[in-house]
């Protein structure tokens, strides 16, 4: 027990925090942020598997996060019918022709030598692939994004359920993290970062740009819900009678009809944002448990204690019959995954795909620094990362504003000085951010929690 | 006639401006290349140092302004490139003592330091955002063309028009100044050559009494020198932006390894290989077919390779090009 004192104490506190904003700010609030944590927190894990198992550099978490949210897009949305009848089968036979290229490139490395001819081949049948693709598909992609563009304008979706696509966004990212892998991983360490780093920016600058396929910047709004809707439970009886009960003694205190039933209508508004978001909470906490459940198990197995034997001393791993590359590859596509996997659970819980909204700062770097900040090697470690570098990143605007109006307090409030701090509140996030990150490294390089090593 | 027509519409639309913007991803480039060969690690806030150079720039040109200093038909913010310069290397040089010098001291790997460089990235964002604010602010004065169009219409019967900005010509003379009388001062001075020694071996050159420390502190004075001339020349020609700085670290990077990370002659180049292939690659040649072929063949579409969109992407898709094959850059990488 006395070894996971402080991994209780540090989330007790964490939980306090929380709990603190819900008292003073409103529990919707404390909600959301608890909500975004543990999203944060499925991304660190993903990461931390990466760089903490086998410190592998990937600065390519956004990426994999707008993947994942394009999941969500491709597999819930209903699909669009009059789309696919103008353009539906040219935009499939552009596919069956990459699909055919990525084929026939694979069988020529394979039967014919590396030469001067094996080049111009494969140069030949990207070019004439590439200028087929532009011919097919251009009046397609016209054709379909002429289909009501304010509404539709793009193919839609398969129609199915959005759990499932939480599912298939792992499966998209641990697909680009395949070829990913395949291209960088060979490279150093810093040269990764970079080359992962510029990899996301050109997913996310396809998806924002091709608008045949989740409408790009003009954004898709009101997906699937696994939870119910808010308007749907400020009508049903059941929920009206269960926020009565909770409220019974404030209710009974007011003797007036009318004000008892306005009070009730308000009740019930809160309560329903509130219900939605304890809805997703307890469906992420879900996914979470079962990611920490599983990286557990394999962080302290035989498979867990090879990968750290190949991050600490690569040569010595080989020389003992360990496949490198093959682990490598195989541990960048887990923890893509699981980043896939927390940026449909996002997608999912804002309920709309904002897909310029995605920028290093926030889905890469901010990450990033949970990672170090929590703990690299400990999973423990990157769900408190995920909770407290979140939970700084939200509070950090009210709490710089508070101390503001404490260090101005005795300047009057038309002073341009006071002005501009006060207008500048929200860029201290970057501040206190950047800070922590550097206090970190500087001062316990391991992160708060540290990786154990448990000796058996 | 149709061919100087088509000649001179590359030369208006592409070249000039490639020529431009390549100067300033060159200048960044320059700056992570000696970084990365000197000091031995990736220095994610390169854009935001950029930034942190033109604000004063920016603030400087405003007071100057305020104050009536101009600089005739050229503009203000020539002037202020001394102070910026200057305030820009205080705040390198303070960085360096308070975070970076311990880790090179502990002799760390060069992700961690990569990654105290993200912390750097961080705190100068949040002071850039905090003093300037996020907006966009345009801070050229002077005067604005060298030679306009219509000008160029009137000197030569073209039907085509060639515009020359003064940002373009300043950006080429400056560029061409600071890089040639940097590459003298690595290549013929003693402290350059000692610089080089370090880069190349820094073991063997500590043997032979080079001080690491003044090395350490001549690499980011000229790295300050660099990167706030590179910001204050993009800023002149396009406008000052603290996100935009932020976001143009990454084609500056892709430069840097295209050209073979370590060195300066091949961050140099690699800065005109990925803004010619940027503009290359999305410029609608429509224009320059109509004058070129006969009015029978003349193009319907727009004769566009890749939408302008892409622009980012292209230089990143030749970064992966690059790495795949040839991965120590187009010039052999890490000497300086």
């Amino acid at each position: 027990m006395r070894q996971y004192s402080n991994v209780i104490a540090a989330y007790s506190i964490m939980l306090a925090l929380i709990i603190l904003v819900g008292v003073f700010q409103s529990w919707s609030i404390a909600l959301s942020i608890f909500n975004y944590c543990m999203i944060s927190a499925v991304m660190t894990m993903g990461a931390n598997i990466q760089w903490g198992y086998a410190g592998l550099i990937n600065f390519g978490i956004m990426g994999y996060t707008a993947l994942g949210g394009l999941a969500v897009v491709l597999v819930s949305v209903a699909p669009v019918p009059e789309a696919w009848s103008v353009g539906g089968f040219n935009m499939m036979t552009s596919l069956a022709i990459i699909i055919g290229m990525i084929f026939s490139i694979k069988y020529i490395l394979k039967k014919i030598k590396k030469s001067k001819k094996r080049n111009y081949l494969i140069s030949a049948i990207i070019i004439i692939g590439l200028i087929l693709i532009k011919l097919i598909s251009g009046p397609a992609i016209e054709n379909i994004e002429a289909v009501e563009p304010a509404k539709f304008g793009f193919l839609g979706g398969l129609g199915m359920p959005v759990l499932f696509s939480w599912i298939v966004g792992g499966f998209f990212a641990a697909g680009l993290a395949f070829v990913v892998g395949k291209v960088a991983l060979g490279l150093r360490a810093d040269y990764l970062a970079i080359a992962t780093l510029l990899i996301a920016e050109i997913v996310v600058s396809i998806i924002k740009h091709e608008d045949w396929l989740a409408r790009g910047v003009k954004n898709v709004i009101g997906l699937k819900r696994p939870a119910p809707y808010e308007i749907d439970l400020q009508t049903s009886t059941w929920f009206i009678n269960l926020v009565e009960k909770f409220h019974s003694t404030k209710l009974a205190a007011i003797s007036s009809l009318s004000e008892k039933q306005d009070l009730l209508n308000q009740l019930v508004i809160d309560a329903s944002s509130i219900y939605v978001k304890l809805c997703f909470a307890g469906l992420f906490l879900v996914v979470v448990i079962i990611l920490l459940i599983i990286t557990q198990k394999a962080l302290y197995s035989p498979w867990g204690r090879m990968m750290r034997a190949i991050r600490d001393n690569e040569e010595a791993a080989s020389a003992m019959g360990k496949n490198i590359v093959k682990q490598h590859l195989f541990i960048f596509i887990l923890g893509s995954a699981i980043v896939g996997i927390a940026g449909a659970m996002m997608v999912t819980n804002d309920g709309l795909f904002t897909p310029g909204s995605y920028r290093p700062m926030r889905y890469t770097f901010v990450i990033w620094v949970m990672v170090i900040v929590g703990g690299t090697g400990n999973n423990f470690g990157a769900i408190l990362g995920g909770f407290v570098v979140w939970f700084l990143w939200v509070q950090a605007a009210p709490m710089a504003l508070f101390v503001i109006n404490l260090l101005t307090a005795h300047l009057p409030e038309t002073n341009e000085l006071r002005i501009h701090l006060i207008e500048s509140a929200p860029y201290f996030r970057f501040l206190l951010v950047g800070i922590g990150l550097l206090l970190i490294m500087r001062f316990r390089p391991q992160g708060i929690l540290p990786e154990k090593i448990i000796k058996q | 006639m149709d061919f100087i027509n088509a000649i001179i519409v590359l030369l208006n639309y592409t070249v000039l401006p490639a020529l431009t913007y390549g100067s300033q991803l060159a200048l960044g480039a320059i700056f992570v290349t000696l970084i990365y060969g000197i000091l031995r690690f990736a220095n994610f806030a390169t854009g935001d140092m950029m930034s942190f150079g033109t604000m004063f720039a920016v603030l400087l040109t405003y007071y100057f302004q305020s104050k009536g200093i101009s600089f005739g038909f050229l503009p203000t913010a020539l002037l202020t490139i001394p102070f910026a310069v200057a305030m820009m290397i205080f705040y390198m040089l303070l960085i360096d003592k308070t975070v970076f010098s311990y880790y090179r001291i502990k002799k760390s790997p060069p992700v961690q330091l990569a990654m105290v460089s993200l912390g750097v990235m961080f705190v100068t964002q949040a002071i850039i955002r905090i003093i300037i604010g996020p907006t966009d602010r345009r801070f050229l004065d002077g005067e604005k063309f060298i030679l306009k169009a219509t000008e160029f219409k009137e000197m030569t019967g073209l039907n085509e028009g060639l515009t020359i900005k003064s940002t373009q010509v300043i950006t080429l003379v400056v560029t061409i100044t600071v890089v040639s009388i940097m590459f003298w001062f690595l290549n013929k001075t003693k402290t350059g050559t000692s610089m080089r020694a370090y880069s190349d071996n820094e073991d063997l050159a500590l043997l032979s009494g080079i001080d690491p420390k003044r090395v350490v502190m001549i690499t980011w004075i000229i790295a300050g020198i660099l990167a706030t001339i590179g910001g204050i020349l993009y800023g002149l020609d396009k406008s000052y932006r603290p996100f935009v700085y932020f976001n143009n670290m990454l084609p500056i990077f892709a430069a840097a390894i295209v050209g073979g990370i370590g060195n300066p002659y091949g961050a140099f180049f690699g800065g005109y290989v990925i803004a010619f292939a940027e503009i290359f690659l999305t410029y609608a040649y429509k224009r320059f077919f109509v004058y070129l072929l006969p009015e029978s063949l003349e193009p319907n579409s727009l004769m566009q390779l890749l939408s302008t969109d892409y622009k980012f992407a292209i230089s990143f898709s030749i970064l992966v090009v690059v790495l795949l094959f040839r991965p120590s850059g187009i010039f052999e990488g890490k000497k300086i």
